[in-house]
């Protein structure tokens, strides 16, 4: 089975980020595919690599992108909700005129047609959030 | 055509268990993940609702809460993180009533 999932909640919000990724992981486990996870509105947020959780916590951020490395997973951030967040990388840096990138290892910026095209490409299209 | 229906609040704090019951036909599947779980507690306000439907409920949210399962709704199941793998793949779409 071919898998699309949708973040729509940022870290240690509620639960969402939490769900999506064990979800993925379980999925990954049992030989699905996952095609793309794509995060919207404040799930944009599961891609700034500048976050320090105490020691003894869960690294959201860190946690998606090494599972991204390690399954060669697409991670995609919504532009529009990452512009509205300050949520940066190179390409953005430079059209917006920022001073600084923030933009985790394993993630991506594009557009809403990315999960479009996931839903379309997909089995299943599993939506986390608040 | 079957649709799992994914309800992630409580009956408490919100209605979107009711609207996804009121959703559910035959052949679709109910699953309880995060907040959603207290649904599942037998004597709780969403039980005579769920009872008689096919509902499973993540059994790490459950523990992560405190229930125990044997304060269950009778006939709900509890799945873990590949259970729900499981259900997303053996019905045809999944909604979730975020």
């Amino acid at each position: 089975m071919k898998l699309t999932i949708q973040v729509n909640e940022g870290p240690y919000q509620h639960q969402a980020s939490d769900s999506a990724y064990f979800f993925t992981k379980a999925a990954l486990e049992k030989g699905h595919e996952i095609f793309r996870v794509f995060f919207y509105h404040d799930g944009v947020n599961n891609g700034t690599r500048l976050t320090t959780p105490p020691q003894d916590d869960r690294n959201v951020v860190s946690r998606w992108s090494e599972l991204a490395a390690e399954h060669d997973l697409d991670l995609v951030i919504c532009v529009a909700a990452a512009q509205r967040r300050g949520i940066v990388d190179d390409g953005e840096a430079e059209r917006n005129k920022k001073d600084a990138t923030n933009i985790a290892p394993g993630f991506r910026i594009s557009g809403l047609g990315q999960l479009v095209e996931g839903g379309i490409q997909s089995d299943r299209l599993v939506v986390f959030g608040d | 055509m079957s649709i799992l229906h994914l309800v992630n609040k409580s009956p408490y704090e919100r209605d979107s268990l009711d609207t996804a019951a009121d959703y559910m036909v035959d052949g679709d599947a109910m699953l309880l993940i995060e907040d959603g779980v207290y649904a599942a507690m037998s004597g709780g306000k969403a039980a005579s609702k769920i009872s008689g439907m096919k509902v499973s409920v993540l059994g790490p949210d459950l523990a992560a809460r405190g229930i125990s399962e044997e304060k269950l709704v009778d006939g709900v199941t509890v799945v873990d993180y590949a259970g729900f793998v499981d259900l997303v793949e053996s019905n045809d779409k999944v909604q979730s009533w975020l």
